[in-house]
């Protein structure tokens, strides 16, 4: 179920991974996963549907048999109404939830890192993986529409990381990640940082199997963006306040943002620190500690 | 832009529901974007347009249902229905809203021939 054959969308690429309709299923996951084929089945979400597709067959080439799908007939020629009742992105969710399974099975923390471009997010990971160093295994995967410039940066601390570029796309899902994971892996009782393409719109929709969404927003940006972009804030567990250290040169109002992000989350967490500094960043670490003792003490 | 990516879910799950039910073509769709899941509907119904472009959804009409968003208000404790996150209680103006409804986005029926 994955990008790496879900292919053919556009200039979206992982590193690494050839290019188009190669569709030799190197990767791990043996799951009996279908494709998305020119006639439009998958079979992947079917548990989540009024149909019954437990065959697992293709439909476009069964007009002429008789007494399948006897559910559908309806025997009656000219316009008719079908009720179907499923969300528009039960596929992607469906992918989600193998790729939580994937991450239950082997103990990691996964968090997806959503922002405004330019928020921070690459030096805010890159200082963090400085100080996490050898204590247990991280990995990165890094999303953005073009080059390979964050996964290089993640890359130079020692850090495993691979890049998707999502070409037009303003957003990761599932498939992507599902891919990328087939070529790095969950690292095992450790910690996978998604980083996000930066918008505060579109990732919010978008289940990539992680299990917390991280929000970062820099002081450089407005008090409001939690009002603006209220999806994302709803969406996420912690907001992570970063670039502290510009403070005394901006009209910034930390605790209008944190009002703000409140109005939209009753209980969304709250962090503040200066990867440049270094002010703030053991909190995140002891944050960063506490998910993982979770993740770890949960089956 | 992510009703692009929308978009081509629907048409996506379209041929699939058309292929089960032995449609060969499809008349009418009706979806429901909820008013807090972040959709701008002029846009998905453009985006709609184009992917449907060449196959068995080609010109179906596209209605589009679009639930309030609800939410309980920890202040009032009442239900209650806003027009967007983050805005006040419309019954005691508080700012402690927990959203219950309003992001679905969901394929509801189609009609088919």
């Amino acid at each position: 179920m994955c990008a790496t054959c879900g292919c053919g969308e556009g200039e979206r690429r992982i590193e690494g991974v050839p290019e188009p309709h190669d569709h030799a299923h190197a990767h791990a996951h043996d799951h009996a996963h279908a494709h998305t084929h020119a006639d439009g089945t998958t079979h992947v979400h079917s548990h989540s549907h009024v149909h019954t597709h437990a065959d697992g067959t293709t439909h476009a080439h069964l007009h002429s048999h008789d007494g399948e799908h006897a559910h559908h007939d309806h025997a009656v020629d000219g316009a008719r109404l079908v009720s179907v009742e499923r969300d528009l992105l039960a596929r992607n969710d469906a992918i989600a939830e193998q790729n939580r399974r994937r991450f239950q099975a082997t103990k990691t923390l996964t968090l997806n890192l959503v922002s405004s471009p330019g928020s921070g997010k690459t030096a805010l990971l890159v200082e963090t993986l400085r100080r996490i160093g050898k204590q247990y295994p991280v990995a990165v995967i890094e999303g953005d529409q073009e080059t390979t410039a964050d996964a290089d940066r993640i890359r130079a601390t020692g850090a495993p990381a691979i890049q998707i570029n999502t070409g037009k796309g303003c957003h990761l899902d599932a498939d992507l990640v599902c891919g990328a994971l087939a070529r790095l892996g969950a690292p095992p009782n450790g910690i996978l940082f998604i980083e996000n393409v930066g918008n505060l719109v579109c990732p919010a929709g978008f289940d990539l199997g992680e299990a917390q969404k991280v929000v970062i927003v820099s002081v450089a940006e407005g008090e409001d963006k939690p009002l603006k972009y209220s999806g994302m804030f709803a969406a996420a567990e912690l907001m992570v306040v970063t670039k502290t250290d510009l403070l005394p040169h901006l009209d910034f109002d930390v605790n209008r943002l944190i009002g703000n992000a409140r109005r939209v989350h009753p209980g969304i967490a709250v962090l503040r620190l200066s990867a440049k500094t270094g002010d703030g960043m053991d909190r995140w670490l002891q944050w960063l500690d506490a998910a993982r003792a979770l993740r770890l003490a949960a089956d | 832009m992510h009703e692009v990516a929308i978009a081509t879910a629907l048409i996506d799950l379209v041929r699939e529901e058309a292929a089960a039910a032995r449609a060969s073509r499809v008349t009418r769709l009706v979806i429901e974007i909820g008013a807090l899941s972040d959709v701008d509907v002029h846009a998905l119904r453009f985006a709609v347009d184009a992917a449907a472009r060449g196959g068995l959804a080609e010109g179906a009409a596209l209605d589009i249902l679009e639930p309030p968003g609800t939410a309980y208000c920890l202040d009032c404790e009442t239900s209650v229905t806003i027009a967007a996150r983050g805005a006040p209680c419309p019954r005691c103006d508080g700012a402690k809203l927990l959203v219950q409804g309003g992001d679905e986005m969901r394929l509801k029926e189609m009609e088919v021939v």
